[in-house]
């Protein structure tokens, strides 16, 4: 890579030094894992701090944002990347603002401000959609990808479409050289390429066979922003995601040039996905399950290729990737299997509904809803997801969290009978669902954003972390 | 003669914001274990309201894009039956944008106003995209009970003589964060800015509603009581949720 290397200022290095120590300080007084704290410190001493360390990936990076699949994206990226040789660095879960990069880079470099064998460093960041300006123009990326565009904590983020707003801006001010991976099956994503300056690459899925018969309840961009009609989709694979047309002004669905020709699911290991690729085709078997999972894959195979890095080495590193933190993440406790499925938004509940709703037979489940921050203050999204899909099939479902009673109302109103005991201690409502698992079955906890970080927590310290591959050895 | 009620529910795709159709799936399930007959219609763009039809009109609240999508043809297409149906004692419910779009006009931070039905002597101004947006929970007081519920609005909404406020605020913003009323009432018409949903946490609301909608071709109707205690839980959280974020 041509990248030339800057040298840390001496306002970087001070502030290299102030963030390792404010997280080395962090970290012995157990204020959390130190994944923000280091960078906010650093960047209040050189704001420009990751504008400088970037310049020592000597692979340059690649941003990934959009409302869902961020994570799950950005581990496949890192395993796509670990596997052609080069060593990632990327910000940790939950950390995907300013703060959260600026950590990862400050973990990383030296005391001099040094980045350990840079020429091999490849920046996988993922970045709050809000975040995503100020992160474009200081990381200045080889790559930018868009997952999707949902609604999420309107009363954080605001309306969609002042989200789909501040991407065009961003676009409209990156340098040619960056290429824009996009979603052909989100209108909205799609819609970005009109103000893309340099290549685009598209990405999406073609099998009618894993199509819905209709939109589903959580679809947000159903109308055209130009001329205002509904769209008419010849497939809907989720929410708005599909084969989308405008009958007004006659934009539609791009040809993507990444795209699954087939999809199979296992209902209990995950996926399988044929995928056309310029660079030939490509076979993944993937260990997540649900089509958002295979989405995530299709956009890790497209920034790949964008990266130049070589189809074989793509294909196993995406299919290498088990669960991240959270997302399907799988434990075992007293003989029972359990597992994670984080839930931040309707899209995003919705997919994790059908993907249990496919599974056969009774689902036991443990749903939390918190209403911190970082879950939104508001919890009537709850309304606008489809637990109807799981009613019949539930069994023994308990609920807890910061708003219980909110999702026990849900859950009576879907149809759920008898309605779910509240239960206010994570711990109790998990003791209680899992003893109403019987040994060898799974319990499904279904967790908002801080809810997860706690059930995972007591989780990993009441079991043990299973890995895929000791279920598949 | 058997109960029933005749729902319009107004532009279900198009206003439909935080999880209103929440408050269908309320009403719905409220009717049927009482063995009252409801029958929804959804009326989109283009679609005629029959001024005689129904017993209840409801419609949510949509993001502005969609807000001026429906404006035009609430007021063109059934804007005058709306009216007509409202003057006669109808019952309705609109929340959020549809509030607004039920009250004389909307006037955003930029651009120009965008009229509504008047049906409430009210209006709304967006004080600026600087100035903070009313979010949070809120608690309100309504005829010596409580309404429970999210608000999340930019614009502030004032009233007229010709209307009075729904409830009054406790806990969050309301109208306009200052004179302490919450929505607007006129004749059998509810507005409010509460989502939450708004009826499956507001029990006692979501039967004023029903009584008030029977009213119009059965009378006066006792409604039998049905087994509350979890809406009773979750209304009593949210006020101890919105008491402790104060």
């Amino acid at each position: 890579m041509g990248v030339a290397t800057v040298s840390p200022s001496w306002r970087t290095l001070t502030a290299v030094w102030a963030g390792k120590t404010a997280g080395v300080a962090s970290r012995a007084l157990r204020r959390g894992g130190g994944t923000a704290i280091p960078g906010l410190v650093a960047l209040r001493v050189a704001p420009r701090l990751v504008a400088e360390l970037r310049t020592q990936l000597g692979h340059g990076s690649v941003i990934i944002t959009g409302t869902n699949g961020k994570t799950t994206t950005a581990h496949m990226l890192s395993s796509v990347a670990r596997g052609a040789g080069y060593r990632p660095l990327h910000n940790r879960t939950g950390s995907n603002l300013m703060r959260g990069i600026a950590t990862a880079l400050i973990d990383d470099v030296n005391l001099v401000g040094r980045l350990p064998e840079g020429e091999r460093r490849l920046g996988v960041f993922e970045v709050d959609e809000a975040t995503l300006p100020e992160a474009v123009a200081a990381l200045a990326p080889r790559v930018l990808l868009f997952t999707n565009l949902f609604r999420d904590q309107l009363d954080r983020y605001g309306e969609v479409d002042s989200i789909a707003a501040r991407w065009r801006g961003t676009l409209s001010a990156a340098p040619e050289s960056m290429t824009v991976v996009l979603n052909a099956d989100d209108p909205s994503v799609a819609a970005l390429r009109s103000v893309a300056r340099g290549p685009v690459v598209l990405y999406g899925v073609d099998d009618k066979k894993v199509a819905l018969s209709r939109p589903e309840h959580a679809a947000d961009s159903r109308w055209c922003p130009d001329c205002g009609r509904e769209y008419r989709y010849r497939m809907v694979f989720y929410g708005h995601i599909g084969h989308w047309r405008c009958p007004g002004c006659g934009q539609a669905r791009p040809q993507p040039s990444v795209w699954a020709r087939r999809v199979r699911f296992d209902p209990e290991s995950g996926a399988s996905l044929t995928v056309d690729t310029p660079a030939g085709e490509a076979s993944l078997a993937l260990k997540l399950g649900g089509l958002y999972n295979g989405y995530n894959a299709l956009a890790a195979v497209a920034a790949g290729l964008a990266l130049e890095i070589p189809l074989a080495a793509v294909q196993a590193g995406v299919s290498a990737v088990a669960a991240a933190f959270g997302r399907q993440e799988r434990f075992e406790v007293d003989g029972r299997r359990v597992q994670v499925f984080l839930a931040k938004n309707p899209a995003g509940l919705n997919q994790v509904l059908r993907t249990l709703a496919a599974r056969e037979g009774k689902k036991r489940l443990l749903l939390l809803l918190n209403d911190d921050i970082a879950d939104g203050r508001d919890v009537s999204w709850i309304w606008d997801a489809d637990f109807e899909l799981i009613a019949a099939d539930a069994v023994g479902t308990v609920v807890s969290g910061r708003r219980a009673e909110d999702m026990a109302l849900r859950l009576k109103y879907a149809g759920l009978s008898p309605a779910p005991p509240v239960v206010p201690d994570t711990g109790e409502a998990l003791s209680m669902a899992l003893a109403q698992t019987p040994a060898g079955e799974t319990l499904y906890v279904v967790p908002t954003y801080t809810a997860m970080l706690e059930v995972r927590e007591i989780l990993a310290r009441r079991g043990r972390v299973a890995h895929y591959w000791e279920e598949t050895a | 003669m058997k109960l029933a009620v005749r729902l319009a529910h107004l532009y279900p795709k198009l206003m439909n914001l935080y999880g209103d159709r929440g408050n269908i799936i309320c009403l719905r399930r409220r009717c049927e274990e009482r063995g009252i007959a409801l029958e929804i219609d959804e009326l989109d763009l283009g679609d005629r309201l029959d001024p005689k039809r129904y017993d209840l009109i409801f419609m949510g609240g949509g993001q502005d894009r969609e807000q001026r999508r429906v404006g035009p043809d609430l007021i063109d297409v059934k804007g005058g039956a709306l009216r007509q149906a409202v003057e006669e004692g109808v019952a309705a419910l609109a929340v959020c944008g549809g509030y607004q779009l039920f009250a004389r006009y909307y006037r955003p931070a930029t651009g120009d106003d965008l009229p509504g039905l008047g049906i409430f002597d009210a209006w709304t101004e967006h004080p600026g995209e600087n100035v903070p947006r009313c979010i949070g929970n809120v608690v309100a007081e309504w005829q010596g009970d409580t309404l429970v519920g999210f608000e999340n609005h930019g614009g502030r909404t004032y009233l007229g003589a010709g209307a009075q406020p729904l409830a009054r605020v406790r806990v969050g913003y309301g109208n306009n964060g200052k004179d302490g009323g919450e929505g607007a009432v006129y004749k059998n018409a509810c507005g409010t800015y509460l989502h939450g949903s708004l009826l499956p946490k507001n029990p006692r609301f979501a039967d004023y509603l029903l009584r008030l909608a029977l009213q119009r071709r059965h009378g006066d109707i006792e409604l039998a009581p049905l087994d509350d205690r979890l809406e009773e839980e979750a209304h009593a959280a949210a006020i101890r949720v919105a008491s402790a974020r104060q």
